[in-house]
C-alpha cells in the first residue's frame, strides 16, 4: 500500500497513474455513504488542507467535536443546512495506480432516479450495508438496479463492523445473503468487503481489528479492478455525430465522418453498412483527430472516411457489413422514469438514441417493477418518477439498436418530452436482467417480464 | 467508458490494462471532451466557447480544433474582459484568434462601469461583475450553446454540475432542477431565450490539464511560468500591483518570484511563489501542493462558503 508514503512523494505518484475508473456509491440515509466516500478521499490523501480546513472549520461551527467528513462531499447551501444529499456529484481522485471519477449518489432523495444516473456510466458500484440490519429491502433495490444497468463489478461493502465487535459471523453472513441474491440477477461479480467507514477500517488501511479478513481494502480492490477492454466479441458500432467537410483549396473533397466508436474496432480497407439506409462502401481511411491511422476502436473519437460518396448523416450509424443489427420501429424495452411527470400509454415523445433523435408513441407499458421484491405489475397506466417498467415504443423512423445486453452504448436511449425538453425516462432495450430464474416465480406474473 | 461487455459470470471481463486496446485517462477524456464538442455542433445553431486565455479555455480551443480537423472550428470565441486583465492574457488571446482564423465577441465589464450600468464593488474584485455582461452578450447574439472551461474538481458546488447545464431566460442555474445525465446521452433541448451551458472538461482535474497541456505541446501566456513581478499582500495572496487598486494605504509592494496558477481577473486571483519556470517544474509542483488551485488563488471563492453556488445560480460559469 501506499498509505504510508508523505503527502507529497503520494501526490507526485499521481502523475504515473495512467487508467481511469469511473464508479458509483449506494446506500441508504444512515448507512455511512457520505463517511465512506469522506474517508477514502481523505485516507488516499485526496484531500488537500484548505479543503480540509474548511471542514474543520465548517464542523466547529456547527458544535461538533470532530470534522465531520461527510460534509467535503455536501457541495450545496441547502444539503449542508440540511445535512442531506440533494444530487449526484462527481468527485475526482487518484492513487500511483489508477484515477478515479466517482459517482456519488444520494441515498434517500429521488433515490432510484438518481442511482440509475450514476450508474450509467459507471464500472463499478459500491453498495453500502450497515452490519447491524444486514441486507434490508434497500440494499435488494440497489443490487437490481446495478444489475439491470449491468454494472460489470459490484462492491458489497458491510459498514459500522465496529458496531458489531468486528465480527466475522455477521459479514459472513450478510456477505453470503447479498451474494446469492445478486447473482440470482445476473452481477457477475460481486466483492465484499467488512468496513467501519468512520474507523478507518479496511476502506484505505488495512483493518487490525479484522485480522480473520485476508481480501483487499475496499481502494485496493478499486485500484485493481479490471477495467474491460477485450473488444474481440464486441459489434462494432459507429454512430455518426457530425460531418465534417473543410471546402478549403488543402481539402476541396474532404468528407469525413465524426463520431465517437461506441463500441469494437474499426479498420482501413474494412466493408461497412450505414443504417438505417442499408447503403454500402469500404472504410478509405480512418483520421483519429487530425492523424491518419489504420485502426480505431472504442472509446475513441475518430473520423471515417468512405471509398464511395453515399448518404451519410448524423444520427446513422455505420456498422462492419457481416455484423449489423436489426432496425425496428418497435421498440421493446425496460425504462426507468426520472422526471415528475409522468409517461402514460398514448404520449407522444421523442426517443434519443446515439446521435438519432426521432418522433415516438408510447403504445403500451405492460408492467412496473417493484425494486423491493422484483415483484411485476401488469399494466399500470403510466409510470411517475423513479418507477421502473416494461414500454413499447413505435418510432416515426427505423432505429438501428442494439440489446442494452450486447452494448450499454447502442442499446440505451432517453425518452423526452417534446413540449418543454423534459429527459422523461432512460431506457434499456431488450432483457431486462442478465440471467433468466430457473426456479419457479413465487409472483403468478414472474419478475423477469 | 461504457464499451460493449462480454461477460463470464464471476470472473472479470476484459484484458485489463495491458491490452493492445487500453486507453490512458487522457486519451479516454480527450475523446470524451471531442465527442461533447461534435454533439454540440450537430444539434444547435449559434453555440459559441467562453474564452478567457486561461489554460482550461486554451485546453477546451484545443479540443474543439482537433474535433473538427482538417475544417475549422465551427464557433465564434466569447471573451468576458473584466477591464483589469493581465496584458500578457490579451496579447495571447489575439495571438491565438489570429493564428486560427477565429471570430472573436468581447463583452466589457468596464463598458458596463463607463455606462454607469454597473458599480465598482467595495472589495474592488470585478468577478462577480461579469455576470451581467456575460449574459447580455449571450441573449444579443442568441447563443444557445455557450462552453465553458468549468471543472467539476474545482469547487463543491461545480462538482453538482452537468456537462449539459440548461439555464432559463436570466441565465440561471437552479442545482435541484437539473436534468439527469445518463451513459452519454446528452440532452440539449431548450426553449426560445434558453441555452446550454456546456463543460466539456467536466470530469478534468487540474494535474489532467497539466499533463495534456504537457502531452500535446500547447503553448500557454507566460504568467503561467515563474517570473519577478511586483505583488502585494492582501487577504493572505500575493496580487500584481497596478492600475487597477492595489496597492492600498498599509499595504506595501515588493518583487517576487511568482506564477500563476489560475487566470482570471488581477483584482482577485492571486500569485503562488514558485521557481518553476518549464512545464515539467510547473506539473512537479501542483502533484506536491497541499493547497486546492482555487484554495491558493482565489479570492472571490472565500467571500462565503456558498460563494461559488450563489454567483453560478445568478449565470456565472
Amino acid at each position: 500500500m501506499t498509505s504510508t508514503a508523505d503527502p507529497a512523494e503520494q501526490l507526485a505518484g499521481q502523475l504515473s497513474a495512467t487508467t481511469l475508473l469511473r464508479f458509483a456509491t449506494a446506500g441508504s440515509v444512515d448507512d455511512g455513504k457520505s463517511t465512506l466516500v469522506g474517508r477514502l478521499l481523505h485516507d488516499s490523501k485526496s484531500v488537500l488542507a484548505d479543503q480540509l480546513e474548511a471542514v474543520e472549520h465548517a464542523s466547529r461551527s456547527r458544535g461538533q467535536d470532530a470534522p465531520d467528513l461527510a460534509l467535503l462531499t455536501d457541495g450545496l447551501r441547502a444539503e449542508r443546512e440540511q445535512g442531506i444529499t440533494i444530487d449526484v456529484a462527481y468527485r475526482y481522485f487518484a492513487t500511483p495506480r489508477r484515477r478515479f471519477i466517482l459517482a456519488d449518489t444520494p441515498g434517500h432523495v429521488q433515490y432510484t432516479r438518481n442511482m440509475v444516473t450514476g450508474a450509467s456510466t459507471a464500472e463499478l458500484t459500491v453498495v453500502l450495508v450497515d452490519a447491524r440490519n444486514g441486507v434490508v429491502e434497500q440494499t435488494r433495490r440497489h443490487a437490481a438496479i446495478a444489475a439491470l444497468l449491468r454494472v460489470p463489478h459490484v462492491v458489497l461493502a458491510v459498514n459500522k463492523m465496529d458496531l458489531v465487535g468486528y465480527e466475522e459471523s455477521v459479514f459472513a453472513a450478510i456477505a453470503e445473503e447479498f451474494t446469492a441474491y445478486a447473482s440470482e440477477l445476473g452481477v457477475p461479480e460481486i466483492t465484499a468487503i467488512p468496513i467501519s467507514a468512520l474507523a478507518g477500517d479496511n476502506v484505505v488501511e488495512a483493518s487490525a481489528n479484522m485480522d480473520w479478513y485476508g481480501g483487499p481494502t475496499v481502494l485496493e480492490h478499486l485500484e485493481t479492478v479490471p477495467v474491460s477492454h477485450d473488444l474481440t466479441g464486441c459489434h462494432a458500432r459507429f454512430p455518426v455525430q457530425y460531418v465534417i467537410r473543410p471546402q478549403t483549396a488543402e481539402h476541396p473533397d474532404y468528407r469525413g465522418y465524426a463520431g465517437q466508436i461506441a463500441a469494437g474496432t474499426f479498420r482501413v480497407g474494412e466493408s461497412v453498412t450505414v443504417l438505417p439506409s442499408g447503403l454500402t462502401s469500404t472504410i478509405a481511411g480512418i483520421d483519429l483527430l487530425g492523424t491518419p491511422v489504420d485502426v480505431a476502436w472504442t472509446p475513441q473519437s475518430a473520423t471515417l472516411l468512405l471509398a464511395d460518396d453515399i448518404d451519410v448523416s448524423r444520427g446513422d450509424i455505420i456498422v462492419p457489413s457481416g455484423d449489423a443489427p436489426a432496425t425496428t420501429q418497435d421498440v421493446e424495452a425496460t425504462v426507468c422514469h426520472v422526471a415528475d411527470q409522468p409517461l402514460t400509454v398514448g404520449q407522444r415523445v421523442l426517443l434519443k438514441h446515439t446521435t438519432r433523435t426521432v418522433k415516438a408513441i408510447v403504445k403500451d407499458i405492460p408492467s412496473r417493477l417493484t425494486l423491493d421484491d422484483l415483484s411485476q405489475h401488469p399494466a399500470p397506466g403510466q409510470l411517475v418518477a423513479n418507477d421502473i417498467g416494461r414500454v413499447r415504443v413505435r418510432t416515426a423512423e427505423p432505429l438501428a439498436l442494439d440489446t442494452y445486453a450486447d452494448s450499454r452504448r447502442t442499446g440505451s436511449f432517453l425518452l423526452i418530452d417534446p413540449a418543454d425538453g423534459t429527459t422523461l425516462a432512460a431506457g434499456m432495450a431488450g432483457e431486462s436482467f442478465a440471467t433468466a430464474r430457473t426456479a419457479p416465480v413465487q409472483d403468478d406474473e414472474g419478475w423477469d417480464f | 467508458m461504457t464499451t460493449s461487455i462480454n461477460h463470464v459470470s464471476g470472473t472479470a471481463g476484459g484484458a485489463g490494462e495491458d491490452s493492445p486496446y487500453a486507453l490512458t485517462h487522457l486519451d479516454a477524456l480527450e475523446s470524451e471532451g471531442v465527442h461533447i464538442f461534435r454533439e454540440v455542433a450537430g444539434e444547435f445553431e449559434r453555440p459559441v466557447i467562453l474564452f478567457s486565455g486561461g489554460k482550461d479555455s486554451i485546453v477546451m480551443l484545443h479540443l474543439a480544433l482537433k474535433a473538427f480537423a482538417p475544417a475549422a472550428v465551427p464557433f465564434s470565441l466569447l471573451h468576458v474582459d473584466t477591464g483589469h486583465n493581465f496584458p500578457e492574457v490579451i496579447g495571447y488571446r489575439d495571438r491565438v484568434v489570429a493564428e486560427h482564423g477565429l471570430r472573436l465577441h468581447v463583452a466589457s465589464v468596464q463598458d458596463y462601469i463607463d455606462r454607469g450600468v454597473l458599480k465598482e464593488r467595495p472589495d474592488g474584485t470585478r468577478n462577480p461583475l461579469q455576470t451581467v455582461p456575460l449574459t447580455e452578450a449571450i441573449q444579443e447574439h442568441r447563443f444557445d450553446a455557450v462552453f465553458g472551461g468549468g471543472r467539476r474538481d474545482e469547487e463543491k458546488a461545480r462538482a453538482k454540475e452537468r456537462v449539459f447545464s440548461l439555464r432559463d431566460e436570466f441565465s440561471q442555474w437552479d442545482p435541484r432542477r437539473q436534468r439527469p445525465e445518463l451513459w452519454q446521452l446528452y440532452n440539449g433541448r431548450h426553449a426560445p431565450g434558453e441555452h446550454v451551458r456546456v463543460f466539456p472538461l467536466s470530469n478534468w482535474t487540474e494535474l489532467d490539464v497539466w499533463q495534456y497541456i504537457q502531452r500535446e505541446g500547447i503553448e500557454l501566456p507566460e504568467i503561467y511560468f515563474a517570473h519577478e513581478r511586483e505583488v502585494f499582500a492582501r487577504g493572505g495572496m500575493w496580487l500584481t500591483a497596478g492600475d487597477w487598486g492595489g496597492p492600498k494605504d498599509g499595504e506595501s509592494v515588493e518583487t517576487r518570484l511568482i506564477r500563476y496558477r489560475t487566470v482570471g481577473d488581477m483584482s482577485c486571483t492571486g500569485a503562488v511563489d514558485s521557481q518553476a519556470t518549464t512545464l515539467d517544474a510547473v506539473i512537479a509542483e501542483i502533484a506536491a501542493s497541499r493547497l486546492t488551485e482555487r484554495g491558493a488563488t482565489r479570492a472571490d471563492d472565500k467571500l462565503s462558503e456558498a460563494a461559488m453556488e450563489d454567483r453560478k445560480r445568478e449565470g456565472y460559469f
